[in-house]
């Protein structure tokens, strides 16, 4: 047997319809994630089009109220707890050991946990709204009209469970994700040499560990003021409602980074291979990572310049939410830079980096307006923000999604997506996207409020809905593409090669499909670019054991090698605890009593998980002695 | 009168204030310097892919390039954009004190509670004997600045009339303000802006801005109790909404219905629509709202009436007295 076979049986995952649930691998894992991501972005979207159905003539009977309402709500639930959030730790998931010269991802049973936990709340908010419970008080869902005295029944604690679901996965993935870009990094990729992407996903995951404590702690207090009489935002009982804004925007406005953070490691990858040259000012675009990363933490007080807040204080924050373009501003000229410098391979994957110059900037100025609080006032929870938010969401965010899609998708199945069908697909989504979102500037400005289900003929609001809603149908044609493109090219698309794109990341350096292991023999990194770099030796790690999961530990800073570890198996306990888990979510929805009987399957499955077997010990132990 | 319920400005850009007109010439401003802005990166983007020689994925890449040309451009182009959003800030904060220094002498003291779905209104008076209530329909005078204090009756509203200001938040649990002047007469319209429930989208705000000798014509007649009822129709109608459970959430000032659940009906008939705004008050939409109003507002607080048909005319009958 060849050490190649070896190592694929080493690392591989179990098959058979068990087996399904016993994977651990980052590639396995990664894939489910990323596919059921995308899964709930055209489940979202079909929401859309529902409500751009609804709106497209005035006082339109199509929907009521409520179901109206319930549609946004889970239209923004999902777009940012289930979609923008995930698929950038699942993108990360995937790539991030390939790109750091890894075997593995770090704690890959708790990744696996962290995915089963995103599925089922996933699973838990669509029953929900098919039952007719949906949660209807907005995506943001602001007390009191959340709270027990006007949102009686069960769809606002459906919410408030969906975003413990949404905590739990977003903190582990995280953790898991700093571990792996701090310890697993290839010997010489010393944090100066990291890729971008790296960069971008490490402050990303510091910003998760530090926002959704905030979140996390407002979701329970109005899970108790809801299940067990608690006051937290019960003005009448000292309690306060702007408590509630506070927690929701101080981690609300640093989750829009989340989304927009690892998009800008999207790009950077993007535009180094397709302008064959690295990114101009690597220190200065790190550093704008972190400085828009410590920066996004100051802002939160902009989505409240409408209450009663002192205003020397909101003067503080519109300065913050002006300066927050600086860094943005930074990378953007960095990357025109790097275009004006470079030779340039007009490909997909670029035309949809090449959008983001035009929708994200313009999404960025209309955010300068929104930041300044008298022209905020004005348009504050108008369609104006609405067409903002898409803008600087989609524009910067999932623009480079998915043109991270068309550059990664050979690396994820061996074939290249069809160039011709991908050019169509982008300017139908340019177009449609910009049709659906630009007059909604304007309906803003000619006062039409948002989250209405329908508004009075006469208001001159009417055509710009009809081309908004039109708009939305093109954006659809392009998603329905965008799957036909996917779906075609995994069954015959054009084989892909180890490195179609000749990129620089060590990502390409394994085969496409990368093999279970990654690589049989784990690079050694002398520069930036590794694959771009003249060779130097040592070129790889050896001595690390094919027959078992060794995996070389190497220090946080200058990546020296450090230890080995032998990293654990396939396992079904993850599935099995993420169900527990699910049980107890689900059920003290409907009675506080399951936080206490629900957590003995939890405790069960975690121990079965974690207890310790004789030969695992026994393998480890000389490694332990003996580094 | 405000007879269509679309009726009125309700248009940021057409402003009608000092407080608009501000924030309208800050909008003019900040269109003006973003729009030079996204030019120039769209420019210097087309530049850039213009000059750019192609390559394709064959093409060697450079390595080490030197780039502190580039660089220096890059640091060019941030100095710029910090001088520019330090101009915006600038004219940011100048905006905000001229918002707050509108002269507030001899103002207009009106208190608006917002309720799920529709706007409780008092206005004050230094003669408290002279304040009275209304709902639904703020009436202001031309060119006289006016202190709105807003509270809420349940959740969190907006108030928002495009055309004379921005818009403040009505907080359960706190008071907030909103100084406005009106310097043009007419119909206005404003609307909830903070997402308040089912029927967020029909809680407007009808304004009507009148020379003063007008509105305190009009304040004048709001002051007087309801007229009593004219024929006997209407007295039977008067009869069954004060026996009913009409009188269990509106007041009619100088009946016996004194409740607050619901809007003032004392001078109902003079108002130009019925529900915030939602329909046009004339006896054909005041009987089909009476007779089931959640036909009109689906999750409306205000229950179905009961009445036979001829009951519900007499009842229809008293109110459009309710001049």
């Amino acid at each position: 047997m060849t050490a190649h076979d070896t190592l694929e049986r080493t690392w591989r995952d179990p098959g058979g319809f068990v087996g399904w649930f016993c994977a651990v691998n980052h590639k396995t894992i990664g894939l489910r994630f990323i596919t059921t991501t995308f899964v709930f972005f055209a489940a979202a979207g079909a929401l859309a089009l529902v409500m751009r159905l609804q709106l497209a003539r005035p006082d339109n009977h199509l929907i009521g109220p409520d179901l109206y309402n319930q549609l946004f709500t889970v239209h923004g639930t999902t777009m940012m707890f289930l979609f923008a959030v995930p698929v950038m730790q699942a993108m990360a998931t995937y790539l991030l050991p390939l790109m750091l010269g890894s075997r593995s991802i770090a704690f890959p049973r708790l990744n696996a946990y962290a995915y089963w936990i995103y599925l089922f709340g996933c699973l838990m908010l669509f029953g929900a709204l098919f039952a007719n419970v949906g949660p209807d008080a907005g995506w943001f869902s602001y007390v009191p009209l959340a709270g027990p005295d006007y949102s009686p029944g069960k769809r606002s604690d459906f919410w408030a469970q969906l975003i413990t679901f949404s905590e739990m996965s977003g903190l582990l993935g995280s953790i898991v994700i700093i571990a792996t870009i701090l310890k697993l990094r290839a010997p010489g990729m010393a944090l100066h040499r990291m890729p971008l992407f790296a960069w971008a996903m490490l402050v990303t995951s510091f910003m998760v560990m530090f926002a959704m404590p905030s979140v996390m702690f407002a979701s329970t207090a109005l899970i108790t003021d809801r299940l067990v009489g608690t006051h937290f935002f019960n003005p009448a009982e000292g309690g306060d409602a702007l408590l509630w804004q506070h927690l929701f925007w101080f981690f609300g406005h640093p989750e829009v980074y989340f989304i927009f953070i690892p998009a800008l490691g999207f790009m950077s990858q993007i535009i180094a291979t397709f302008a064959r040259r690295p990114v101009v000012g690597y220190a200065a675009m790190v550093l704008a990572l972190i400085a828009t990363a410590f920066m996004s933490f100051g802002l939160w007080v902009h989505h409240m310049f409408a209450t009663n807040l002192p205003e020397l204080g909101k003067a503080f924050f519109t300065a913050m939410s002006l300066m927050i373009a600086l860094p943005t501003a930074l990378q953007i000229f960095c990357w025109l830079a790097t275009l004006a410098t470079g030779r340039l391979v007009l490909k997909t994957p670029l035309l949809f980096v090449l959008a983001f110059f035009f929708i994200l900037v313009l999404g960025g100025l209309s955010g300068v307006t929104l930041g300044m609080v008298p022209l905020d006032l004005q348009v504050h929870d108008t369609y104006f923000v609405v067409a903002h938010l898409h803008y600087v969401l989609i524009g910067g965010a999932v623009f480079p999604l998915i043109g991270a899609i068309y550059y990664w998708f050979p690396k994820f199945s061996g074939r290249l997506l069809n160039e011709r069908m991908g050019q169509l697909q982008f300017w139908l989504f340019f177009i449609g996207f910009n049709l659906t979102f630009f007059p909604m500037h304007l309906l803003g400005l000619h006062g039409m409020p948002r989250r209405v289900y329908t508004y009075p003929a006469g208001m001159g609001w009417e055509t710009m809905n009809l081309w908004s809603t039109a708009g939305a149908f093109v954006i659809a044609l392009s998603v329905a593409l965008f799957v036909v493109n996917v779906v075609r090219s995994v069954l015959r698309g054009a084989p892909a090669g180890n490195n179609p794109w000749q990129a620089g990341s060590l990502e390409w350096a394994t085969a496409s499909p990368p093999s279970a292991g990654n690589f049989l023999q784990p690079p050694v990194v002398h520069g930036r670019e590794p694959l771009w770099e003249p060779a130097a030796q040592p070129a790889g790690v050896i001595g690390l054991a094919n027959d078992q999961r060794e995996v070389l530990i190497t220090s946080a800073i200058e990546a020296q090698p450090d230890h080995r570890a032998i990293f654990p198996t396939p396992s079904p306990w993850p599935f099995v605890s993420a169900a527990a888990t699910t049980l107890l979510f689900v059920t003290s929805i409907f009675t506080p009593w399951a936080v206490v009987w629900a957590s003995i399957p939890v405790a069960l499955a975690l121990i079965a998980w974690f207890w310790p077997r004789v030969r695992e010990t026994l393998a480890e132990k000389p490694l332990e002695r003996a580094p | 009168m405000i007879g269509n319920t679309s009726g009125g400005w309700q248009d940021a850009l057409l402003a009608h204030g000092p407080q608009a007109a501000q924030v309208l010439d800050l909008w003019r401003v900040t269109l003006a310097v973003c729009s030079v802005v996204f030019a120039l990166v769209l420019l210097a983007l087309l530049l850039a892919l213009w000059r750019a020689p192609r390559g394709t994925h064959e093409t060697a890449p450079l390595i080490a390039p030197d780039d502190r040309i580039p660089l220096r451009r890059v640091g060019g182009a941030i100095a710029a954009s910090a001088l520019l959003l330090l101009g915006l800030l600038g004219g940011s904060v100048a905006t905000d004190r001229a918002l707050a220094q509108l002269v507030l002498r001899d103002a207009l003291h009106v208190e608006l509670t917002g309720r799920q779905w529709w706007w409780s209104i008092h206005y004050d008076d230094p003669d408290p004997s002279r304040g009275f209530d209304t709902a639904n329909e703020l009436h202001l005078p031309l060119g006289r600045p006016v202190i709105l204090t807003l509270r809420s009756g349940d959740v969190i509203h907006s108030v928002w009339i495009p055309s004379l200001a921005g818009k403040k938040d009505l907080i359960p649990g706190r008071t907030t303000t909103l100084t406005l002047r009106a310097d043009r007469a007419g119909l206005y319209r404003g609307q909830c802006a903070e997402f308040c429930g089912a029927q967020h989208a029909w809680m407007g705000l009808p304004v009507s801005v009148d020379e003063p000798a007008r509105f305190e014509a009009w304040a004048d007649a709001q002051r007087a109790a309801a007229k009593p009822p004219a024929d006997e129709l209407a007295r039977r109608g008067q009869r069954l909404m004060l026996n009913g459970a009409c009188a269990m959430c509106h007041a009619i000032r100088g009946t016996d219905a004194n409740a607050r659940q619901g809007p003032d009906l004392t001078h109902l008939a003079a108002r130009g629509t019925l529900a915030a705004g939602t329909l046009p008050n004339d006896a054909a939409h005041l009987a089909a709202w009476v007779s089931n109003p959640a036909a009109h507002k689906p999750g409306v607080n205000m229950p179905s009436a009961t009445f036979s048909p001829d009951e519900l005319q007499a009842v229809v009958a008293y109110l459009r007295g309710l001049q």
